[in-house]
């Protein structure tokens, strides 16, 4: 009995213990506060300098986006999906868009460094080890909340895929595409699309990647798939040849991509300013004739 | 030990568990992280939105482990029969069931189902069903009959040589000895291990996500990525476990009838 | 006596284990009726002989035929064979699994195509003049061991066989359970059931046995009549063991 009282004794101690500790410890950044210390602006040097910015590493512009990463956003010499853990190559609408700003900010090519973030990891909230992602994310409130978005740098539009010699391959209105077996990425805009814009009559399926949901496309499991309208330019050129963009889907405001920022990093409106002048100066329309080629497919209504 | 000293020490137990408990308790939720945490994890909103949806993608999990649960205790039993198949005459059958066994042991599970589910449709071959679930279910199949049938082995194995000797000393014959003597014995030592399987299968049912239906854990998914809130995660948890428990009792409870049987000469050696 | 007059014939049978000859060449033969007790030291061999009668170790030389038909010829059909020998073992061997009608019904219904009815009948009857009836229900883990032995006797009889082999039955019982299967048994040789029985009862042994023979080292050493064996043995291995069982206090 005694020896039970006396392990009773020392269990609960060491549960308050346990409690206890850690009081010590500063609490991690709780809702995002930002890494570095807010410019009182007191003084005169450009807060958007970079030798003035907070970076994750300094006098470097750490970027991040997707592994692969693919055309016509980024991609190799050979014109196929980059890997961002190997030499930078400056070639895509994104690579290019990414140096274009970080020239605007006044950083040189050699200052700019990259790193693999997942899609869904970007937007998640928390601390980043990027100073910005570049990754087709496209601008959502709700996703606002947990992290800052820049102006846009593309206006998107959704794209619907099909195999050239499918029944809806025709199909000029959302009514035709009733009775489609959709497929979208999960986590996706183009998934919300199917949900709220289309409204077929059977279940999306839903994919870890988008490659998931081309294959199950060339297989014939799904009718159709949405895909942001660039990246359908590459899933019918490259992935899935006999495969076409039957039309685009309306929005309700106008869908954007947008730079993804830790909540609350003051560079966010920097690189605000050098999107502004990007488009100003039409540099942001010349690299999209560059990388974003076609005649658009018409709008599905 | 006597009645009072019994009832003592339920009672020391009794005590000793809930001192425990709300010790952890207090430990978890004094800690510095646990606000954060509690809003990732245990956020009621988004628990009551979950609700909503989970359970009904449940019903995919559901359908995907009664279907394929009944055809890998089918299959599986037939497989540990072919090894078991005694004679030079019978060599290539049970060379076939090792080699089965070994192949689809090997192979981890999620590229079974990619294989399969991706790779069979593109052949082309003319009535062959494309359908992702039909294919994802097949994979599951494959793989779990492959351990079940070990399963099943270790179960035949175990039953003492002298009860099939004696079924055939009575004149029956082999398939019969095993059919009637051997078989009923060895599936009702094994319950527990087929019922591990069991449990594993119904988790490995997420893996149908995969090729594009949407079931519990790809909703719960969908969820979280909305609002990026773990809280799903906990309510699939949450149904995976509820259903757990009660198959665990049943196991118990059979196990414990069968016990004092095959307890008896000739059963359990 | 001629061989197809015979209920068993053994002729010269050999059986190895590895590098172990167990059965050195045994030559026995029994009339129909006759009741024969094997005895001799663990290890002579009376097992193996026992298993090898019915087919569930083959012989390595040597052939034993039965009501005869030579059953070590090859194609024989074991199964049917089986069905016309019974044995009952050491350890009983019930189907833990099966009430003891179950027991009893399982080999008659699956083996020799009796409907449930007949078969049940026919265990009923056996199971009633053993002493047995009230347990037809009872799973083998409730019986006592005398029990069980008595019903894996009845199990054996309920098909019919034409020979009885019984493997050192009462060898795992406890003392005061043993009489009531040697009862069993003296029961069945009064019947004219031809039996080969291994035993160590040597008191038994000299009740019921029409003949004994003693086993040592792979070969039946000596054979005749009980009394003659029991209180004149001739060879002098048979005198040693005989020797030490009444040292044992055991005869």
């Amino acid at each position: 009995m005694r020896k039970l009282l006396t392990l009773l004794l020392l269990v609960t101690l060491l549960g308050v213990a346990a409690g206890c500790g850690g009081d010590d410890e500063e609490p991690e950044a709780d809702e995002g506060a930002p890494t570095g210390a807010v410019d009182t602006g007191a003084a005169e040097p450009d807060p958007c300098a970079p030798e003035e910015l907070e970076l994750v590493s300094d006098g470097t512009l750490t970027i991040g986006t997707d592994n692969p990463a693919f055309p016509p956003w980024f991609q190799d010499a050979e014109g196929a999906p980059w890997d961002p853990t190997t030499e930078p190559t400056q070639q895509g609408y994104e690579a290019a868009v990414a140096y274009a700003v970080a020239e605007e900010l006044g950083f040189s090519d050699d200052q700019v460094e990259w790193v693999v973030v997942p899609f869904a990891a970007s937007f998640r909230p928390g601390p980043k080890d990027f100073d910005f992602d570049i990754n087709q994310i496209s601008y959502v409130p709700a996703r606002d909340e947990a992290v800052d978005f820049s102006d846009s740098y593309y206006d998107v539009e959704q794209a619907v895929v099909v195999l050239k010699n499918s029944e809806f391959a025709d199909a000029t209105s959302l009514a035709e595409l009733s009775g489609a077996k959709l497929g979208a990425q999960v986590g996706t805009t183009s998934y919300d699309a199917i949900l709220d814009t289309i409204q077929p009559d059977q279940d999306p399926s839903v994919y870890d990647r988008n490659d998931d949901a081309v294959n199950a496309l060339r297989n014939g499991q799904i009718d159709g798939m949405v895909v942001d309208y660039p990246t359908s330019l590459f899933i019918t050129a490259v992935q899935a040849p006999n495969a076409t963009t039957i039309g685009r889907l309306p929005a309700e405001g106008q869908e954007y991509f947008g730079l993804v920022f830790e909540e609350g990093n003051p560079l966010r409106d920097c690189v605000n300013d050098a999107i502004a002048s990007l488009r100003d100066s039409g540099t942001l329309d010349e690299i999209a004739q560059e990388w974003i080629e076609g005649s658009a497919p018409p709008i599905l209504e | 030990m006597t009645a009072p000293g019994r009832s003592r020490s339920i009672l020391v137990a009794l005590a000793s568990t809930i001192v425990f408990a709300v010790v952890a308790l207090l430990a978890v939720t004094n800690a510095p992280g646990w606000p954060e945490v509690k809003r990732s994890f245990f956020d009621g909103d988004v628990f009551s939105e979950s609700l909503s949806v989970i359970p009904e993608a449940f019903l995919l999990n559901v359908r995907i482990f009664l279907i394929a649960e009944a055809v890998i205790l089918v299959v599986a039993l037939g497989l540990a029969i072919l090894r078991s198949l005694p004679g030079p005459v019978f060599f290539p059958l049970r060379a076939l069931a090792v080699v089965y066994a070994d192949l689809f042991r090997g192979v981890p599970t999620i590229l079974v189902i990619y294989l399969l589910g991706f790779g069979v449709p593109a052949l082309q071959i003319s009535g062959v069903p494309n359908d992702p679930l039909f294919w994802g279910v097949v994979a599951l199949i494959l793989v779990y009959s492959a351990y079940v049938s070990e399963v099943y082995r270790a179960g035949i194995d175990s039953v003492h040589p002298s009860q099939e000797a004696a079924a055939r000393s009575l004149g029956l014959s082999r398939a019969n000895a095993l059919r009637f003597v051997v078989l009923p014995q060895a599936v009702r030592r094994v319950i527990p291990p087929l019922l591990n399987d069991f449990i594993g299968l119904q988790k490995d049912t997420a893996l149908v996500a995969l090729l594009g239906p949407v079931e519990a854990f790809r909703q719960s998914q969908i969820e979280v990525a909305s609002t990026f809130n773990y809280t799903p995660y906990v309510v699939t948890a949450i149904i995976f476990i509820l259903l757990t428990i009660p198959l665990a009792r049943l196991t118990d409870w059979l196990v414990a009838r069968d016990r004092r049987r095959l307890l008896a000469a000739g059963g359990l050696r | 006596m001629s061989a197809s007059a015979s209920a068993l014939v053994l002729e010269d049978v050999h059986k190895s284990f590895g590098r172990n000859e167990v059965l050195r060449g045994i030559d026995l033969t029994l009339a129909p009726h006759e009741v024969v007790c094997l005895i001799g030291a663990s290890g002579s061999g009376k097992s193996t002989l026992l298993r090898c009668v019915n087919l569930l170790e083959p012989v390595d030389a040597g052939r034993i035929v039965v009501a005869g038909a030579e059953i070590t010829s090859p194609g024989t059909d074991v199964n049917a064979v089986r069905r016309g020998i019974g044995i009952v073992f050491q350890a009983f061997n019930l189907f833990p699994h099966m009430s003891v009608l179950r027991n009893v019904t399982l080999a008659p219904t699956r083996a020799l195509g009796l409907s449930r009815a007949d078969a049940e009948g026919q265990a009923l009857e056996l199971l009633e003049r053993f002493g047995l009836a009230d347990k037809r229900d009872e799973y083998p883990d409730r019986l006592s061991g005398g029990q069980q032995q008595r019903v894996a006797i009845v199990r054996a009889l309920a098909m019919r066989p034409e020979l009885m082999l019984l493997d050192e039955v009462t060898s795992a019982l406890d003392p005061e359970l043993v009489a009531e299967v040697l009862n069993v048994i003296r029961e069945l040789a009064e019947g004219g059931m031809t039996m080969l029985i291994a035993t160590h009862e040597m008191g038994f042994a000299r009740d019921i046995a029409d003949r004994v023979c003693f086993l040592d080292a792979g070969l039946i050493l000596e054979e005749g009549d009980p009394e003659a064996i029991f209180t004149a043995p001739q060879e002098p291995r048979t005198q040693q063991f005989l020797q030490r069982i009444i040292d044992a206090g055991r005869l």
